[in-house]
């Protein structure tokens, strides 16, 4: 705890916890995209498998268990991540003092000038995507433990597959950066595993981002429809 | 050749500055950008006004104190080059110029274009040194140094100190030129001692200096007039971490 405190205090070090805080949040959205692929699978596939999380670790720990314990992981890794950012974010601002008259930005990638708003476009989309599909407080027509159905109800409106594709995109432009940039955060040398840095943040967030598009665009073109 | 140049003025730190438009009627190829500058000043200070301030020393690209922010790339257009290094022939007549300082909080105008970078000094003093006694020069060969470990440390060994990293970078962030003064030492064996503690200090000092957080846009990189490479940055952050890690102080 102190080492993490200490930690902290330099801008390398919230770095860090940006970083491994963004590894997590990458490994679940990569997971919960696999998930959701499931929706081609038919209406007892994706509603099992809703099923199956609820009763992952179970009888040793209570329903929901897992579940639970991944919430909270999740949250406080947006939490660190969010907080860390906003931290250097202002001092960043702070740091540049009076702006340039002409500035030529050619050289950073569109990717990594949108890291901060990309990111609060992020948060603002999960806390909607929650309201949506876990709550059921934004949608429609909201039926308990009807996933499929959830689901392709709720992508029938147009505007919100169009909303969830744009923060899709949001998401793996954020990757793309980020992906590639937690191994400097890190201080990874190792050059075999540096080459691969560029290809490996490419090909997981194109991959995202395909992964992600088929559920809305499957429901629009009528392929996922209600049984 | 002719052209028009909008430059930033500012009498002092606490002074208000503005940009005044200047004529270089006259200008030849093979003028380098301060030469140039020179051209403008005579004019300026026949007519009874005050030259346009900007520091200079060795005028062939190897004390780092000519920095400038041209058409707003740090050091003007041409790669690996300092602004005394660039020649006229990089423009064409008739082209409009905007000049202006770096641009950090930790770098504060002195006038015109000259900022004060004592800044990267204290971050120097903070721990970009090796304690050794002095005396009589060692045996040069008395410790051997790997080729490829050697190279490194010359290669980060060419900065500057000139400041077109934090210039360039959008966080106004010095860690190109932290990297480089913890990494000249960090690859070779008289810096292995420090090295954690090195690394430990003079990123808080970075950091107390008011410099912004890398975020591995690059674009110190692409500035830096001795091409001085972001991977540095990358050794610099993992000898930060493993001195945290290891609990060692970071003051
Ligand atoms: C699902 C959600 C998210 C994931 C998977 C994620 C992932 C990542 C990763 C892997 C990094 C790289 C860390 C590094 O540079 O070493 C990163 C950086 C960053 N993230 Fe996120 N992030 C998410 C949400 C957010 C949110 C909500 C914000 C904003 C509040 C945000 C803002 C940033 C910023 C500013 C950076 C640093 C950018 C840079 O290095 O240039 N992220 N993120
Ligand atoms: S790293 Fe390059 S740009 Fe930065 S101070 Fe050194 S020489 Fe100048
Ligand atoms: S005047 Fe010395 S580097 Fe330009």
């Amino acid at each position: 705890m102190r080492q993490a405190l200490t930690l902290y205090r330099s801008s390398v070090g919230k770095k860090a916890l940006m970083a491994v805080s963004g590894i997590l949040l990458a490994g679940f959205v990569l997971a919960h995209m696999l998930g959701n692929l499931k929706m081609f699978q038919g209406p007892e596939a994706m509603d099992g498998y809703a099923v199956f999380l609820k009763e992952l670790g179970y009888p040793v720990l209570p329903e929901y268990g897992v579940l639970w314990i991944a919430r909270i992981a999740l949250l406080a890794a947006v939490g660190i991540h969010a907080l860390a950012a906003f931290q250097l974010w202002q001092k960043s601002r702070a740091a540049r003092g009076a702006a340039y008259r002409k500035e030529d930005s050619q050289v950073f990638s569109y990717a990594s000038r949108t890291m901060r708003w990309g990111g609060v476009i992020i948060l603002l989309f999960v806390v909607y995507h929650i309201l949506h599909f876990t709550t059921g407080t934004v949608h429609s027509d909201f039926e308990y433990a009807s996933v499929y159905r959830n689901v392709v109800i709720g992508f029938q409106s147009v505007p919100v597959s169009l909303f969830y594709l744009v923060a899709v995109g949001a998401l793996a432009l954020h990757l793309y950066h980020g992906l590639w940039s937690v191994f400097s955060t890190l201080g990874v040398q190792n050059p075999k595993v540096t080459r691969i840095r560029r290809p490996l943040a490419a090909g997981l967030s194109i991959l995202l981002f395909v992964g992600y598009a088929a559920v809305p665009v499957g429901v629009m073109a009528g392929i996922l429809t209600l049984p | 050749m002719d052209l028009t140049l909008h430059v930033w003025r500012q009498e002092t730190s606490s002074a208000s500055g503005s940009f005044q438009t200047y004529k270089a009627a006259g200008v030849s190829d093979s003028m380098s950008f301060l030469d140039m500058l020179d051209l403008v000043n005579e004019r300026i200070t026949r007519d009874g006004g005050d030259p346009i301030a900007f520091e200079h020393d060795c005028r062939e690209g190897i004390c780092g104190s000519c920095g400038m922010v041209i058409n707003g790339i740090a050091h003007g257009p041409h790669k690996m080059t300092t602004a005394c290094q660039l020649h006229m022939r990089s423009f064409s007549d008739g082209d409009e110029i905007w000049i202006e300082p770096w641009r950090a909080k930790a770098f504060p105008v002195l006038k015109d274009l000259v900022v004060e970078r004592a800044a990267f000094d204290r971050i120097i003093q903070a721990g970009g040194y090796i304690s050794v006694r002095t005396g009589s020069a060692p045996d040069a060969n008395a410790i051997a140094v790997p080729k490829p470990d050697a190279d490194l440390a010359f290669d980060a060994a060419a900065c500057i100190g000139c400041g077109a990293c934090v210039a360039a970078c959008p966080n106004a962030s010095a860690m190109l030129f932290t990297a480089a003064k913890a990494a000249h030492l960090s690859y070779v064996p008289q810096g292995q001692t420090e090295r954690l503690g090195r690394a430990a200090a003079m990123v808080m000092t970075h950091d107390e200096e008011g410099f912004g957080n890398c975020t591995n846009h690059g674009a110190c990189q692409e500035v830096c007039p001795k091409g001085i490479s972001v991977n540095y940055i990358s050794r610099l952050n993992r000898d930060l971490l493993k001195a945290t890690l290891t609990g060692i102080s970071v003051g």
